[in-house]
């Protein structure tokens, strides 16, 4: 299993799409929105194959299905040639598609095929992935003007920014991560759920992480804060020794405790 | 075009009414047709420290009520035909005010081509605070050097920036000024009192000029003419100071210094 990421809400409009670019950008443009594009990501199994043996394939396929049959039935795979490939085994595409159909799981997609393979899996409507950079085989070009590289955002959330002074008794609150570029004064709450980044005098308080994420930091010119927090372990201003403001630092969360560091 | 500016704080007893009365009477002594409102209703304190108080008949809440037109209850100046004075009323309080009342007056001073508009605010930050505040086009932040005092300017200058008529349309935000008064470079040096530098530090604010500390402004407030008609005394050149500064001229900051004796004079020592 793996994580990866593609363009994935599929348009509901089939006869937008299988018009041309132009078509579709002028109708979008005359037109309320029609459908959008955004990026998902989503957990798919990927079959690597070993051997070019399609009967054992098919058999080992269905032993594995049966052991959880609901998980399995009509999911999603992407299937991998790459290993027979560099053994010089190119399995027959078309009717490992059909194995793997029969065993209920629905293919969409090939990776490490050669050019022979990733036509014959275009031809049955199943994209065509790339491997990781090096192990590319050499018609990667005509490949890439067959499928777009897929937008790597990791994050939904957006940053925020501010460059206005944040001033006592104001908050702000950022989804995503939080820059700063002014100062924040003392009885100011700044609060996010990622990362907090105040390039400036920070003299009120600080809460990154806000809904858990241990991982947050806070990133500080000027460190003087009456309070700093990530995922809920917070330090009072009595805690934090004096002699880091004036400088770049940054807070991190080591189990429990908060560290300050310098940034050097 | 009519120009609205509130003189404001947060604290009580930094200076509003007296930068109020300053500032005004120096626009309308340069010329420009300027009103004074003073929206401290209950605590009416502008038309005594502007002198006007026995020629009071209406009040701004009389003008919201329609008890009275806005020309019935403006007050001309003694000293300047240029200036006019709208009280606040002694005997309400400030839940009397209202926010169309209150636009409905800066409407109409607009009309009768007033060029500056003085909103004296109260203390706090309430109703009174909020009304004097709302419709402004710059912000005159009157600050003493003292950290409570910051602390709630800060406070103000977070209101102005969410709370007022230009933040609420998505309009340029008001301008905002730092006026730092009753400032003491002697106790600035042995340490009782936040620098300039301090107060600027905290409220990375614009600052349009220092008032000292001086007893002019209690004889001037005792004898209800602004302090700025007194033109020997140092807080009267410093509120002169601020309003060139604020009309565009170029002059540069005075009474941040300590003053030098003659012997000091003599030899350059500090």
């Amino acid at each position: 299993m793996i994580f990866f990421i593609s363009n994935v809400k599929l348009p509901t409009v089939n006869n937008a799409v299988a018009s041309t670019d132009t078509d579709r950008f002028s109708k979008m443009s005359n037109n309320s929105p029609i459908l959008e594009f955004k990026s998902g990501s989503f957990s798919v199994p990927i079959l690597i194959l070993f051997t070019d043996d399609l009967k054992a394939i098919g058999q080992q396929l269905q032993e594995k299905v049966d052991l959880a049959p609901e998980f399995f039935k009509n999911s999603p795979l992407i299937f991998d040639v790459q290993e027979l490939n560099k053994q010089g085994y190119p399995v027959n595409i078309p009717v490992l598609v059909e194995i793997i159909r029969q065993s209920g799981l629905l293919p969409t997609g090939i990776r490490g095929g050669n050019a022979q393979q990733n036509k014959a899996a275009l031809e049955l409507l199943i994209p065509v992935y790339s491997v990781h950079i090096g192990t590319t085989p050499p018609d990667t070009q005509k490949q890439k003007n067959i499928t777009p590289e897929p937008i790597v955002d990791v994050s939904t959330a957006t940053t925020t920014l501010i460059t206005r002074p944040i001033r006592s008794g104001q908050r702000i609150y950022a989804s995503g991560d939080l820059v700063v570029l002014a100062p924040v004064s003392a009885g100011a709450e700044i609060m996010s759920e990622g990362n907090i980044h105040i390039y400036n005098t920070l003299r009120g308080r600080a809460l990154a992480g806000v809904q858990g994420n241990t991982d947050a930091r806070i990133f500080c010119s000027d460190l003087q804060a009456e309070l700093i927090s990530i995922a809920g372990n917070y330090k009072i201003s009595e805690d934090i020794s004096s002699t880091v403001g004036k400088k770049s630092v940054q807070v991190y969360l080591q189990g429990h405790t908060l560290i300050i560091q310098d940034i050097v | 075009m009519t120009r609205i500016i509130v003189v404001t704080s947060g604290k009580g007893g930094v200076g509003k009414t007296t930068t109020s009365a300053a500032i005004a009477m120096g626009f309308a002594q340069k010329g420009h047709k300027t009103a004074v409102i003073d929206f401290d209703v209950g605590l009416r304190n502008l038309d005594l420290i502007m002198g006007c108080e026995r020629r009071v008949v209406y009040d701004i809440v009389n003008v919201i009520y329609g008890e009275a037109t806005l020309n019935q209850a403006l007050i001309r100046d003694k000293h300047c035909e240029q200036l006019y004075i709208l009280p606040a009323s002694q005997t309400r309080d400030k839940d009397a005010l209202s926010q169309e009342g209150v636009g409905q007056i800066l409407e109409e001073l607009a009309a009768k081509d007033f060029e500056y508009v003085v909103c004296d605010s109260p203390a706090g930050i309430e109703k009174g605070a909020h009304l004097a505040m709302y419709f402004a086009d710059d912000a005159f932040v009157v600050t003493n050097p003292e950290v409570a005092s910051v602390r709630d300017s800060d406070r103000m200058l977070g209101i102005l920036s969410s709370k007022s008529r230009r933040a609420e349309q998505g309009l340029e935000p008001i301008k905002e000024y730092l006026l730092l008064t009753r400032y003491s470079p002697e106790r600035v040096r042995i340490g009782e009192m936040l620098s300039v530098a301090d107060v600027q530090d905290i409220l990375s604010l614009h600052l349009l000029g220092v008032i000292p500390e001086s007893k002019s402004v209690l004889t001037a407030s005792n004898s209800g003419m602004p302090v700025i008609l007194d033109e020997k005394s140092d807080a009267g050149q410093a509120y002169a100071d601020i309003v060139a500064r604020y009309l565009g001229e170029d002059k540069p900051h005075r009474f941040i210094e300590e003053k030098k004796g003659l012997f000091g004079k003599f030899f350059g020592s500090k």
